[in-house]
């Protein structure tokens, strides 16, 4: 008997241990803007659920958006679009989803968990990501059917998977892949680290990558143009501040910074 | 008639004990309990039966297998050299067994794409000299699988040698038995059920593995996609099937655990 004590005790602190996680804690005090009909002055906590291609544009369009109204205080849930939706679809808190495809802002129009018409506020393209240096000496499409290439792509349940499937089909290119990967951001992680000679992401990826990602751009994609919806929620606890801040990303201001990053405007 | 009473006293649970014991019990049970409710089961079989589906649990059967039998290759001795050997700063040894649970599965498989990888510390020479690369092989799906359920192997087995008794092992020592056979004929039977505690956690954890699984091995089918790697990109498309998929991995550890408890753990009366 006294030999499984060791063995509980382990498995106990285990259990301690994947409990001790922080709590996510969603506070949404004081939610509702209790300013009169006429000019809604936007105060209190809004949540903002965002595609994760849109983390580093929406975090300086967040500071933005919080220096010019002092009074409201910006929460982002970054994540991939589909799992956003479900989430929302779900009853979590959003105030605005921001989805990196229309079919992820159907999901929740279907529901009526999103009830407003959704804008698109920006477009992304798909470009060839190489390692700096372009050691395979990738030029174009057509090497992504080279058997001897590592290459790298979305898997097709994903929008740049999806995306890449339709610039093939219109280069006539059969991809020999190596991986398909569950987001695009995995995808230049293995671009980044030299693990593939050629992977397809959206430009905006490549830009923020840095030095150690080098973008081709091809003219199959035009044939993929992506479009991102945004659209307050049916449920937001803060619903003038949602507007608002749609109002902002949509403004000329909150335009320049999306095409800083490379988006392009619808 | 004491020894009775005794027995129906024990029987009683202290209340303090059983309400968060059933708490506990129903915090663990009622997740599964949604996944079953929102099935779709009318279209159970047809998912069931695909060759995708098939391809998938093949691979992460064999995979989780191959990966724990790499566990108690090297984790075995492992918690052996942690509970017996007088090592120096043994202690930042045992926590450091314990990283890979610590760490977020994709951030493992980042270090081991670091490591082992085309241009990693290691994988580069692995590549230049005998043309092996690990990630997007199947390989890969077992190095990263041990990588994350190597620890629950380790601190399993070395918590049962700690708490075995040190005094059969002197006694076998004293009648002449080495080293190597005290340890396959005395200590190993001494611990069994913390090896196959430690086997059967280890073994769970490499079929559920996915983020480092998926950030090491990529994802390529009939190569590199696991149940969890199928369930999660079907979870993109179709929750249904990703529900599907997850009874289907879940049914088919029950019926292993259960199978080896009642082989294995079962104490003989």
């Amino acid at each position: 008997m006294s030999r499984f004590v060791p063995v509980l005790a382990v498995v106990a602190a285990l259990a301690v241990a994947g409990c001790s996680s922080s709590d996510p804690g969603a506070s949404d005090g004081e939610s509702t803007g209790t300013s009169g009909p006429a000019a809604p002055e936007v105060t209190g906590d809004l949540t903002v659920f965002a595609a994760a291609s849109l983390t580093e544009t929406f975090t300086e369009l967040g500071e933005n958006f919080e220096a010019a109204n002092p009074e409201v205080s910006v929460t982002f849930n970054f994540a991939g679009s589909s799992a956003l939706a479900k989430q929302i679809n779900e009853g979590a808190p959003a105030d605005v989803f921001a989805s990196a495809a229309p079919r992820n802002m159907t999901e929740t129009t279907d529901t009526g968990a999103v009830t407003a018409d959704p804008v698109t506020f920006v477009t992304n393209t798909l470009e060839i990501a190489v390692p700096a240096g372009n050691p395979a000496g990738v030029t174009g499409l057509a090497d992504f059917g080279k058997e001897d290439l590592k290459i790298g792509l979305c898997a097709e349940q994903v929008p740049c998977g999806a995306a890449s499937k339709k610039v093939f089909e219109a280069a006539g290119v059969t991809p020999a892949p190596d991986t398909l990967e569950q987001d695009v951001k995995a995808v230049l992680t293995k671009v980044s680290l030299g693990e593939v000679d050629a992977a397809l992401v959206y430009r905006t990826d490549v830009k923020a990558a840095g030095d150690k990602v080098e973008g081709i751009e091809f003219p199959e994609s035009a044939d993929a143009v992506n479009d991102y919806p945004i659209a307050p929620c049916a449920q937001a606890p803060n619903p003038q501040a949602a507007q608002a801040f749609i109002d902002y990303v949509l403004s000329q201001e909150g335009q320049a910074v999306l095409t800083e990053a490379g988006f392009g405007t619808p | 008639m004491t020894g009775r009473a005794r027995a129906a006293r024990r029987g009683r649970l202290p209340v303090v004990l059983a309400v968060p014991a059933l708490i506990g019990l129903a915090f663990l049970i009622v997740p599964l309990a949604g996944l079953l409710v929102r099935a779709p089961w009318t279209s159970l079989g047809e998912q069931l039966f695909s060759e995708a589906v098939g391809q998938a649990l093949l691979l992460s059967v064999v995979c989780a297998s191959l990966a724990t039998l790499v566990c108690l290759v090297l984790g075995v001795p492992l918690a052996w050299l942690l509970a017996r050997a007088n090592l120096p700063g043994r202690g930042v040894l045992r926590a450091l067994v314990t990283v890979p649970l610590v760490l977020p599965p994709v951030v493992g498989g980042v270090a081991l794409l670091l490591v082992l990888g085309r241009r990693g510390i290691i994988g580069e020479h692995l590549d230049a000299w005998f043309g092996i690369s690990l990630p997007f092989t199947t390989a890969g799906v077992v190095i990263a699988e041990a990588f994350v359920a190597m620890p629950f192997l380790v601190i399993s087995v070395e918590g049962a040698l700690r708490g075995a008794d040190p005094r059969f092992e002197e006694a076998a020592a004293t009648l002449g038995a080495s080293r190597w056979y005290t340890f396959r004929r005395v200590t190993l039977p001494s611990i069994a059920p913390g090896l196959v505690a430690g086997t059967v956690l280890c073994w769970a954890r490499a079929l559920g593995e996915f983020g480092a699984t998926i950030t090491f091995a990529g994802n390529f089918p009939g190569k590199t996609t696991t149940m969890p790697l199928a369930v999660y990109l079907a979870l993109e498309t179709d929750p249904g099937a990703a529900i599907v998929l997850s009874i289907v991995l879940l049914l088919l550890s029950v019926v292993v655990l259960v199978s080896l408890r009642d082989r294995w753990i079962s104490t003989p009366s």
